[in-house]
């Protein structure tokens, strides 16, 4: 069972903020979804390997060779502040 | 009248000189104009004609669901935190579909950042069914499909990541092919599920879903997850006859499905008997599972993915905030919706210490199982049918409060993304409340021309073209 607490811990972690109804709203819904998701402890998976990709992967390989790519204006477009050619955020280092 | 044809048949006309492709433009722009109030396809509408390349599709439009990127154009994944952002690059299939001489209509909605089965997650406000405007036109690519089956597009691009292009297909009655994992390159469809999602046509036929297919299928190098193998051309495995191919019946869960969707896979199984198909009904032991173990995997990758929207490099940013830790938090509570943040917040537990072990290990060791399943059940099938959900086009509102619910609605679809395999919804039946119902045809990865041959000779003799809700 997750707890409210244990929400918020989540939520923490998520960098996410709730409402003290999200939080009573998502404790009920994730114990219900958890609780479901126990029907996998019927299975005896020990003996199993984990599979991350279903269809093998390849390594990529391919030269080293300077291409062109998006320029520093253009990545700045969608910015919500940018100033000097660069993202602008709070300061982060106090003096 | 011009919205009302498939592609092909629009294709023809052009060549024979009788129309041009901005007339169909047209006609698509002004039935959007008329249905669009209702029906909510759409996140933007692209208003000016304008023509990227020559080629096969001689500049007929596509609508593409907004969390592909088209350059100059806006994606916004139907998210508030990406409603003011504007792609600086297109997606491999968009390139791929301008060179192919296609034009673009729009944009259409989803459920926010395709994370939900309804549409009803959007931050644009719910789409709904053009054939019953109370019920939901499924999800998430639900734009794209009602946009389709009533006239405001001749055909769409999805997403795929646990059944958004065959779901919401099924709903309204169109078809929606989700490739094999790889066949398409995902460069520039924003990430949700890594391991599982795939872009695929939405259209009014098989025929106009294999054209779509030949040209956005192959190898990219821009996707390191991208399939470097063949593109055959699709095309050629339409019209053939199927007598002696052999296919599996996934009945295990048949009993949990309304009665409707029962008796339109009995009214399935004569056709394909008829048309000379052996049928035998097959065990897929672990299938049962899916629900839980795509629910533990998508929400992982989900919150890994979604670390990225921070209100930094673009869109939302908060407007009131301490600091910069303070920004982020307040960026993201504010920018995403519940559906996004209980999925965020799931991955971000599964995935954390001391539960790990407990669901996510599981859930990768279950996913082999369930390949495993589905690769014995190949050795014996050439195609494994199913319904494509368990029920009709349920009410708005009926099922948003209830996640689980909601999850189970894509219980028939979610395998063949664990398992990276290609599959089909096409149209199968009506409900008695003459709602359209789907049959999912699956094969083995890189077998879509299986798919292709038997979807092809079922909606010969099964199909709702003329009762699609276009007038």
């Amino acid at each position: 069972m997750i707890d409210k607490e244990e929400v918020r811990r989540i939520a923490k972690l998520s960098m996410l903020e709730l409402k003290d109804e999200d939080v009573d709203k998502f404790c009920s819904q994730f114990n219900e979804i958890l609780d479901y998701m126990k029907e996998i402890d019927e299975l005896d998976l020990d003996k199993h390997e984990a599979v991350f990709h279903v269809i093998e992967l390849q390594n990529v390989f391919r030269e080293d060779k300077v291409k062109e790519s998006i320029d520093n204006g253009r990545a700045l477009e969608n910015a919500p502040d940018a100033a000097d050619g660069a993202f602008r955020v709070p300061k982060v280092i106090e003096r | 009248m011009l919205y009302k044809k498939t592609l092909h048949e629009l294709l023809g006309l052009i060549e024979k000189g009788e129309i041009k492709a901005k007339d169909v433009y047209e006609s698509v722009l002004n039935r959007i104009k008329e249905k669009d109030g209702k029906i909510n396809a759409y996140v933007s509408v692209f208003e000016e004609f304008e023509k990227y390349d020559e080629g096969l599709l001689k500049g007929l439009p596509i609508a593409i669901k907004d969390n592909i990127h088209i350059e100059g154009k806006k994606t916004t994944c139907s998210s508030k935190i990406l409603s003011n952002f504007i792609a600086i690059f297109d997606a491999t299939v968009i390139k791929h579909l301008k060179k192919a001489g296609a034009t673009f209509i729009g944009k259409t909605n989803l459920d926010e950042f395709a994370m939900g089965s309804s549409t009803e997650t959007s931050y644009f406000g719910t789409t709904k069914n053009p054939w019953d405007t109370t019920r939901i036109p499924g999800g998430s690519s639900g734009g794209s499909a009602a946009a389709v089956a009533s006239g405001e597009a001749i055909a769409a691009l999805g997403s795929d990541t646990g059944g958004s292009i065959r779901q919401p297909a099924s709903l309204c009655g169109v078809v929606g092919f989700k490739p094999t994992y790889g066949r398409v390159s995902r460069f520039g469809l924003v990430a949700f599920a890594s391991s599982l999602d795939q872009i695929g046509p939405i259209t009014r036929d098989v025929r106009d879903a294999a054209i779509l297919m030949n040209l956005i299928c192959g190898h990219d190098e821009n996707d390191s997850t991208s399939a470097n193998v063949d593109v055959p051309d699709f095309t050629e495995f339409l019209d053939k006859s199927v007598k002696g191919m052999k296919i599996g019946f996934y009945d295990k869960t048949l009993e949990d499905c309304d009665e409707d969707v029962q008796k339109a896979m009995d009214e399935t199984v004569k056709i394909l008997k008829n048309l000379g198909c052996e049928i035998e009904s097959v065990d897929l032991p672990n299938a049962k599972y899916a629900v839980s173990d795509y629910y533990i995997i998508a929400p992982a990758e989900a919150s890994s993915n979604l670390a990225r929207y921070d209100g930094v490099k673009y869109g939302f940013r908060a407007e009131e905030y301490e600091d910069l830790k303070d920004m982020y938090i307040k960026t993201r509570s504010e920018g995403f919706g519940d559906e996004v943040k209980r999925r965020i917040m799931l991955g971000t537990y599964v995935l954390s210490s001391g539960y790990y072990d407990a669901y996510y290990l599981k859930a990768q060791k279950l996913r082999g199982l369930i390949k495993q399943d589905f690769d014995r059940a190949f050795e014996k099938f050439d195609c494994i049918i199913s319904p494509t959900t368990p029920t009709e086009a349920f009410g708005i509102g009926e099922k948003v409060n209830n996640p689980l619910q909601m999850y189970l609605s894509d219980i028939f679809t979610i395998p063949a993304n664990l398992t990276a395999i290609p599959a089909v919804s096409i149209p199968n039946g009506l409900s008695k409340n003459g709602l359209p119902l789907g049959l999912q045809i699956m094969a083995n990865a890189f077998r879509e021309d299986l798919i292709f041959k038997l979807a092809s000779a079922f909606e010969k003799e099964f199909n709702l073209w003329d009762r699609l809700p276009l007038d």
